[in-house]
């Protein structure tokens, strides 16, 4: 299986790569976009700031190529936040690719949340043999209300959307990579896909 | 809910884990890696590693280190000790750092605290803070509690949240080592008066310390060394303790 980690200079993509090693297989890092588009499975990590994130993206090209992509693909953490319509943080606009708008946590909880929290209402093939309220490790100060596409919530100040799905594009606000044995679970789904 | 979090604190010194009594009497408690697999099979939700020795000796980064250990830990983990410079940064969090700390470099120069949270952005930037009463008032220290500054605790701390840090880890120097429980009341105040998360530093000793610092200090996370490392209190144990007594954990199923 040729798993590609998207390297657009955003993020820490180190741990992904050992998680996915931990699984027993490798990852290529990589920003051509003939070798995203031959992957089985992409995986589109970001920490960091999302209009910088989003300029870099557009400076290689990589934002037509992420939205064509026909295999499986996973938006991690920001990669997720910029797969969707827009997000406040910078004013910037996404790929449009979940029918969502990311807004900020008000300043009546602490920002960013930084934890472990709780999802439910799991809805995908990416939860199989997940069970309802495992904790996953998030850190995020922006987040994607619920929508159609939402495939697990989790609730920080309201209920936001933890994951989601529409057709070959997954994402998760959550580090698989970083949330023990349940994101490795979660992490190998992705890849069983 | 969000869970709040355990989160042992791995001493390094030569590369290899120490914990002093009042950060002075070093003892050894093993390798690092070794240890931080074990914590995060116990039920660690997240792991620090401090080169105590990184201030004095002008020791630059702890990368070989962090690198051997993202390949092993799937928790999230900080770094901390001598870090100065947006290079440093730059080379734990791509050899698989989540989170760095700094203390004296961001009290030397606060400007490191803009000049980091807007390259890599507030989430991984932790600002470590120690401080001491003197006359009743919190002033902050450096080089592992030994210089005091003209700092007060709360006033830095804001300043430290409003220049973009994402967390604070708060130690008390009178506290630390004592084994009498955290500094709850400075702990309290300072989440009341910031809205990022505060780990409490310094002073645990037994389990009824870490519901007490969840309760009484308002603490996000706790933060512990020795009671972990020579065995006094098992994680799993006091998760489950903490649990009874109404706090929200984290407690590890079998998958």
């Amino acid at each position: 299986m040729k798993i590609v980690i998207i390297n657009y200079g955003a993020g820490n993509i180190q741990s992904i790569k050992f998680a996915i090693q931990r699984l027993g297989y490798e990852a290529i890092l990589s920003n051509d976009i003939e070798e995203i588009k031959a992957a089985d499975k992409v995986i589109f990590p970001g920490v960091g700031e999302a209009s910088s994130a989003m300029s870099k993206l557009l400076e290689s090209g990589l934002q037509t190529c992420i939205v064509e992509l026909k295999q499986p693909v996973l938006g991690i953490c920001l990669g997720m936040q910029l797969m969707c319509n827009s997000t406040e943080e910078g004013n910037t606009k996404g790929l449009g690719i979940f029918d969502v708008n990311v807004i900020r946590y008000s300043n009546k909880v602490k920002v960013p949340q930084i934890g472990w929290n709780q999802i439910a209402n799991l809805k995908s093939d990416l939860f199989e043999g997940v069970s309802e309220n495992e904790h996953i490790y998030s850190v995020h100060s922006y987040y994607a209300p619920l929508c159609d596409n939402t495939i697990a919530e989790c609730n920080y100040e309201v209920d936001y959307s933890a994951a989601l799905q529409k057709n070959n594009f997954y994402g998760t606000q959550f580090h698989p990579e970083k949330s023990s044995e349940v994101g490795q679970l979660i992490l190998r789904n992705f890849l069983n896909i | 809910m969000l869970a709040k979090r355990i989160i042992p604190c791995l001493d390094i010194k030569d590369g290899r884990t120490v914990k002093g009594v009042n950060f002075v009497d070093l003892r050894d408690a093993g390798d690092p890696v070794e240890l931080a697999e074990i914590y995060s099979q116990e039920g660690a939700d997240e792991l620090v590693f401090l080169d105590i020795s990184a201030t004095e000796q002008k020791r630059k980064t702890l990368a070989d280190l962090v690198y051997r250990v993202a390949k092993k830990v799937n928790i999230p983990f900080t770094v901390g000790g001598g870090i100065s410079s947006i290079e440093d940064v730059d080379i734990l969090l791509h050899n698989g750092a989540d989170k760095v700390s700094i203390n004296s470099s961001a009290v030397k120069n606060p400007q490191l605290i803009n000049d980091l949270a807007a390259k890599f952005g507030s989430q991984c930037i932790v600002v470590a803070i120690d401080a001491k009463q003197i006359d009743g008032e919190w002033i902050v220290h450096l080089v592992g509690g030994k210089v005091p500054t003209e700092r007060k605790l709360f006033e830095w701390a804001k300043e430290v949240e409003k220049r973009g840090a994402g967390e604070i880890l708060f130690t008390s120097m009178d506290h630390d080592g004592t084994k009498n429980g955290f500094a709850n009341k400075a702990l309290s105040k300072l989440s009341k008066e910031l809205n990022i998360p505060i780990i409490a530093s310094g002073g645990a000793g037994n389990m009824q310390h870490f519901t007490d610092t969840f309760k009484d200090g308002m603490a996000d996370a706790a933060l512990a060394a020795s009671v972990f490392h020579f065995k006094e209190i098992k994680i799993e144990t006091l998760k489950t303790n903490l649990q009874v007594n109404g706090i929200p954990v984290r407690l590890k199923k079998e998958l």
